[in-house]
């Protein structure tokens, strides 16, 4: 169970995060940002570099560092904030955000001393190479775990259930998918453009141990990521909202990519909770 | 340790371009880098991997027939550490998993190492699916990857050698059957990016790659035997391309010809032409290669043929060429 004051560590953080991304959107100007999908992502990436994940920013490239593979290379928003928090990335270098030039690209770009295991932007390629980073960390027996996002639109992509049969295959019971079930793509309702029926019931049929969970809850997903399997890789179904925590984005397709005018952004710092949880103590 | 004499190029030519590589270097290469990974996509017996399989289980990993999910399963190894060889037929490696090639050794630059098994013709009645034409053409196109194409089975024993020590990726075209024909008798020494003069003389320079090199030798031979005489270099690096002993080639021959299994557009023919364009030389340049079209298929020889491609056909071509001039 997650502790107390852990979990409410995490909101805070997830609210941190919520509301750094949408400074960023705001700061990328006219060039627009990946809103929605990044907002869907804030939690999950908040509980695992605030909760689950063991690395060490000032030793980046630890061998026994857990693997954070982000396949849904467009959730920047949520991905370089949290990046931000725990020492990978400074508050200036965030500022270089889709500048011309930079690294801080509009999908993330390999870069392990930022902490960036994996250049994402096309969509199901992160699994494959989870699935071949996972192997090598069994075959080497180091005690590492290797976590990759993917979106729901992207399990339209046929190379992400050629990776999710390997996994099971070689018994992978070090990586954990997470699917950011934001149940909206581009060209709208994710199951108006390519019903893929029930997500969880096909990675069962793929040999995963599943969950599904809220994926806006940290102990939710906390409770999920700690729940692994042996023998068997695992899956978490984390079911989100696209555009999450701004009332006028939220279920739309038209905040995918989009850019943040003052006024709204005024409008959607509005709706942001302050950080005054309190914790027990 | 492997040794370079003559007794075993004749045996490894036995074996073709991929029973070298396979079932002879991959053991060295083994011995000398502990971080060794196969890895295949159901063809592993097929490749002559079979001994490979059974001595060094933890060194290969077969993902089944999925070959963009063995490409990025091959980029994941290789970014843990790992050296990595991945195979199956060149049409399926380079084509199926294309975008695959270009994301993880192209734009992320894994140390991967693909290897393309029957490229051109050779696959014979398994036909068009199974020929490799466009090959060369959309690799090479791709940033960062360098492109080898041995010119017979010991070639293919150094390519591999030197595919492992070259720290990036690289993508390794297999030409020609079993019993491949010799071009090398004697060792050599073999370099990425260096082109191999095989005859140095002659108002023609062949270029040429893979299993063209040994038709375009027995091509110089006929023309010799009628008076023209005729330079063979062999191209076995495509990407990054030897420029010099194109441009070397330039001032020493009236005719430049290139030769490849491959189709006349976007290949070694073009990459010759880009660079004497380049250079801003006027020598005229004769491509022979694969026509632009789907033909009927049938045995490896007659494919050639059908495509100009046996050594008297390449002959009569340049002959007709020559004169023309």
């Amino acid at each position: 169970m997650m502790e107390t004051n852990l979990k409410i560590k995490t909101q805070q953080l997830a609210i941190a995060l919520r509301n750094r991304a949408l400074k960023m959107a705001l700061d990328s100007g006219s060039n627009g940002a990946h809103l929605g999908g990044g907002l869907s992502a804030i939690e999950i990436f908040a509980t695992l570099y605030g909760a689950v994940m063991k690395y060490n920013s000032a030793k980046p490239d630890d061998k026994e560092r857990d693997r954070l593979i982000v396949s849904k290379g467009h959730c920047v928003l949520a991905y370089y904030t949290a990046l931000n928090s725990f020492g990978f990335l400074s508050d200036d270098e965030l500022l270089l955000f889709e500048q011309n030039g930079s690294f801080l690209h509009g999908h993330a770009t390999r870069d392990i001393s930022k902490g960036i295991e994996f250049s994402g932007g096309s969509l199901g390629m992160g699994v494959p190479y989870a699935v071949g980073v996972a192997i090598a960390g069994k075959r080497a027996r180091l005690n590492h775990h290797v976590y990759v996002i993917v979106g729901d639109g992207e399990c339209n992509e046929g190379s992400v259930w050629e990776a999710l049969m390997s996994a099971s295959h070689f018994k992978l019971d070090n990586i954990t998918l997470i699917i950011d079930d934001n149940k909206l793509q581009y060209d709208g309702e994710s199951k108006d453009v390519l019903n893929v029926g029930s997500l969880a019931s096909k990675l069962d049929a793929f040999g995963f141990k599943t969950q599904s969970v809220d994926g806006h809850n940290v102990e939710a997903l906390y409770n999920a990521f700690a729940q692994k399997a042996i023998g068997k890789p695992n899956a978490i179904v984390a079911n989100t909202v696209k555009g999450k925590g701004v009332s006028f984005m939220e279920y739309r397709k038209e905040w995918h990519h989009s850019r943040l005018t003052p006024e709204q952004f005024q409008l959607a710092m509005a709706e942001q909770p302050t950080l005054i949880l309190k914790s027990d103590d | 340790m492997i040794e370079f004499t003559s007794i075993n190029f004749r045996t490894w030519a036995k074996l073709g371009q991929r029973g070298a590589f396979f079932g002879v270097a991959v053991f060295d290469i083994a011995e000398q880098y502990p971080k060794l990974m196969i890895v295949t996509a159901d063809l592993g017996f097929l490749s002559g991997l079979e001994r490979f399989m059974n001595q060094h289980p933890q060194k290969f990993v077969n993902v089944g027939i999925a070959e963009q999910n063995m490409i990025g399963v091959s980029a994941g190894l290789a970014d843990e550490g790992h050296i990595v060889f991945a195979t199956t037929y060149a049409t399926f490696i380079t084509m199926r998993s294309c975008e695959q090639v270009r994301h993880y050794l192209g734009y992320m630059q894994s140390n991967v190492k693909i290897v393309g098994s029957g490229a051109g013709l050779v696959m014979g009645f398994s036909g068009n699916t199974h020929y490799t034409i466009e090959d060369l053409s959309m690799v090479r196109a791709i940033p960062n990857i360098t492109i080898l194409s041995p010119a017979d089975a010991t070639e293919s024993v150094k390519i591999a050698l030197a595919a492992a020590n070259h720290n990036g990726p690289v993508y390794v075209r297999l030409t020609g059957e079993l019993n491949n024909p010799m071009v090398y008798k004697e060792d050599y020494p073999f370099e990425i990016g260096k082109a191999v003069v095989l005859r140095p003389l002659g108002n023609v320079t062949v270029f040429a790659t893979g299993s063209m090199v040994y038709n375009a030798i027995k091509a110089a031979e006929i023309l010799e035997a009628k008076g023209i005489l005729v330079r063979v270099v062999n191209i076995h690096t495509i990407k990054p391309i030897d420029e010099a002993a194109i441009m070397e080639s330039t001032q020493i021959s009236k005719l430049l010809v290139s030769v490849e299994e491959h189709s006349k557009i976007g290949g070694l023919g073009a990459v010759v032409a880009e660079c004497i364009t380049q250079f801003g030389v006027a020598v005229p340049l004769l491509r022979l290669g694969i026509d632009d079209a789907f033909k009927h298929c049938g045995n490896y020889k007659y494919n050639l043929e059908q495509n100009g491609l046996l050594p008297e056909q390449l002959a009569s071509a340049i002959e007709n060429r020559y004169i023309a001039l």
